[in-house]
């Protein structure tokens, strides 16, 4: 997977999950990172909130609920993406369906996992995110390009992106192949250090 | 020169390319740990490209996540918990085989946690640049190295190039005054610490810890420190080098030798942050006021010492924590029946951690009920407790006397707790479900972990310790 699906627009309801702190454990438990692959991880997203002991769907899991289904944007209660730097924990929630992650505050090895992979981690102000919080389901219309969120009510909220994840995003690339282009740099600063010593 | 931090000097020594208003920096890489979880997706990419590991030399791997830790079967074979570890395994081998990188595999008298292996070898230097796919990788600022946790693409990036991606982050100095008081350790401190400041308290930042109480700290308790500084959310912790540090290097295999070292220690020499150097941020703490210190709820800064009672819920999230652990606010945690004893992990595994769990075992037994995991944070480690007869202290007891490797600390590899059993654990997470899906989990030091072996229930290790010595 040396690129990725550019991202310019992202339009859907919002499903809420206001717990703070959630970790990436929590996004997916540890005991599904036996695998060598990075597909097929969506089945494992928030596992243990999910389903209950039996297997069986816990129906009071908020994105369980009818509401939430085909939801693409998660606002998540504060400090998001805490504890492991599983990458597994994006894929999971990529391959779940979702395409951004809005929050106060998101941890970050989480967010830097999440943008190299095409799920847009935004972080909002306090009042914003307290707004989105308070008002699940609601329509945004998220412009990339622009930094903007528009909301269906009217709203409109702006935010930060690094500049380089959002032309990584944009265009779809990955950053790997910007590296592999300084290979002329990478092996001067080799050479200098190893005359210096 | 204008005042320089640590950081700032270990970040200026490594940028390739500096960072400009449209792209992030180029951070070359000096030492690149990998183990079998979260690399294979980074080597099946290098592959899909055709591109090969630029510096082999300066990668090295391990087996430990989902190594087992359980006795080898009756052939000397490691028992995988499924096929799946054991396939995850194989992959590491082979891509290590097939791409030049030194294995500490299951032959090597070199295997363990890659946290405990790397300064355990002397691979882990000051002034260096360290990454690995593991957040706890901070453990090797504790030598004054640049160190942290990166995901799998990066891991890839590093494999293919020996070099990062990044923007330079904050700066937060945690000065600790004050004498640690007797019958604390490190992992109290480290509680401590990330209760007063909070798990999102480091979040943008590397943590320079600094003080009286930092440099009084020994190599082992100075690396519990810095494993931590994650749970507070910071990319790094680091402390400035010194004799602590260069009396640990000093003679390991992979440290330089001879004229090399005496090169290495004068370099080394300049690393500590200059005077009048600016953080961010700045944090003191008073070591005094430590006291034997766990945690009580699902994350590590839900902390309270053991003679202190847990706090009401301040927030929804704070009740539903104290739920999910069966903890009454108002009371201490002292005396709440434990099921399973956990010492190991990159937080606690090391010699002087299973010395301090086994000068509490002594001569005792496991209260009835309660199942001990002891599992060593390497091979030299396991070898060393054995050679000062720890493993019959443990065994004795009735603890299980394991294997190395990660173990209980991410249960996935079997070792596991059951839906809601209390586990006390030296490791570094108490997050829902990290132990087993329903687990409970209190973060402990190793003396409170086996004293409440010892008496079934969360206790404090003073009595035992004092009984001991009457
Ligand atoms: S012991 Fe735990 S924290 Fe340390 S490397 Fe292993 S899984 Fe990560």
């Amino acid at each position: 997977m040396s690129t990725n699906r550019p991202i310019t627009h992202i339009r859907s309801r919002t499903a809420v999950l206001a717990h703070e702190n959630i970790d990436t454990d929590r996004i997916i438990p540890a005991r599904f990172l036996t695998t060598t692959q990075r597909d097929g991880l969506g089945r494992y997203a928030f596992n243990d909130w999910r389903y209950a002991a039996d297997g069986t769907p816990d129906p009071a899991f908020e994105l369980n609920k009818t509401a939430a289904r085909g939801c693409e944007i998660l606002v998540a209660g504060r400090n998001f993406g805490c504890g492991s730097s599983r990458e597994h924990a994006p894929w999971a929630l990529l391959d779940f369906g979702l395409r951004a992650v809005l929050s106060s505050e998101i941890a970050d090895i989480f967010r830097n996992n999440a943008l190299k992979n095409g799920l847009l981690a935004v972080v909002l102000s306090e009042s914003e995110h307290r707004y989105l919080l308070a008002n699940p389901g609601i329509e945004l219309a998220i412009d990339v390009a622009a930094q903007t969120i528009e909301l269906s009510d009217g709203g409109r909220f702006s935010f930060q992106l690094d500049a380089f994840a959002k032309h990584c995003l944009l265009a779809g690339v990955d950053q790997l192949g910007f590296l592999l282009a300084h290979n002329d740099a990478i092996g001067q600063f080799e050479r200098q250090r190893g005359e210096a010593a | 020169m204008a005042a320089r931090t640590l950081f700032e000097k270990l970040w200026d020594a490594h940028v390739v390319k500096a960072a400009t208003p449209a792209t992030p920096g180029i951070l070359y890489i000096d030492l690149h740990l990998i183990h079998e979880v979260t690399s294979p997706q980074a080597f099946a990419e290098l592959r899909a490209r055709g591109l090969s590991v630029r510096c082999p030399e300066r990668t090295l791997a391990t087996l430990d996540h989902s190594t087992p830790t359980a006795p080898f079967d009756d052939l000397g074979q490691p028992v995988y918990a499924s096929e799946e570890a054991a396939a995850q395994v194989g992959e590491l081998e082979k891509n290590c085989a097939q791409f030049g990188i030194r294995l500490n595999g299951w032959s090597s008298e070199h295997r363990g946690i890659v946290h405990v292996i790397g300064p355990e070898l002397g691979a882990t230097q000051p002034g260096m640049t360290i990454v690995c796919g593991d957040s706890h990788t901070s453990t090797h600022g504790a030598f004054g190295a640049l160190a942290f946790g990166i995901g799998t693409t990066e891991v890839g990036h590093v494999l293919a190039t020996q070099c990062l991606l990044q923007n330079k982050p904050k700066t937060l100095a945690i000065e600790v005054d004050g004498d640690l008081p007797a019958g604390c350790s490190a992992k109290d401190l480290v509680l401590h610490i990330i209760g007063q400041i909070g798990v999102n308290g480091g979040t943008g930042h590397v943590i320079e810890y600094r003080g009286g109480a930092i440099r009084a700290l020994s190599m082992e308790q100075r690396m519990t420190v810095c494993n931590m500084a994650i749970e507070a959310g910071a990319r790094a912790g680091l402390i400035a080098p010194d004799e602590v540090t260069y009396d640990y290097l000093r003679g390991r295999p992979y440290a330089p030798q001879g004229e090399d070292w005496d090169k290495a220690v004068a370099g080394w020499n300049t690393l500590a942050s200059d005077a009048g150097a600016r953080y961010d941020r700045t944090v003191h703490i008073d070591a005094a006021r430590v006291r034997p210190t766990v945690t009580y709820g699902t994350h590590p800064g839900m902390v309270v010492a053991l003679e202190a009672s847990v706090p009401l819920p301040a927030t929804l999230q704070e009740r539903r924590a104290l739920d999910y652990m069966r903890v009454e606010a108002g009371k201490p945690l002292a005396g709440m029946a434990v099921d399973v004893v956990f010492v190991g992990s990159c937080t606690n595994s090391r010699i002087s951690d299973l010395r301090d769990a086994a000068d509490v075992l002594r001569g005792r037994r496991l209260a009835s009920g309660v199942r001990m995991l002891v599992v060593p944070g390497s091979l030299a480690i396991k070898r060393e407790a054995e050679r000062e007869g720890l493993d019959q202290v443990f065994r004795a007891a009735g603890a299980e006397w394991r294997e190395p490797g990660c173990s209980m600390c991410i249960a996935m590899n079997g070792d596991l707790a059951q839906p809601g059993q209390l586990v006390v654990s030296t490791s570094n997470r108490n997050f829902e479900g990290r132990q087993g899906p329903g687990a409970r989990t209190v973060l402990a030091s190793p003396a409170v972990a086996a004293a409440s072996a010892v008496a079934g229930c969360i206790a404090d290790p003073q009595s035992l310790l004092q009984e001991q010595a009457a």
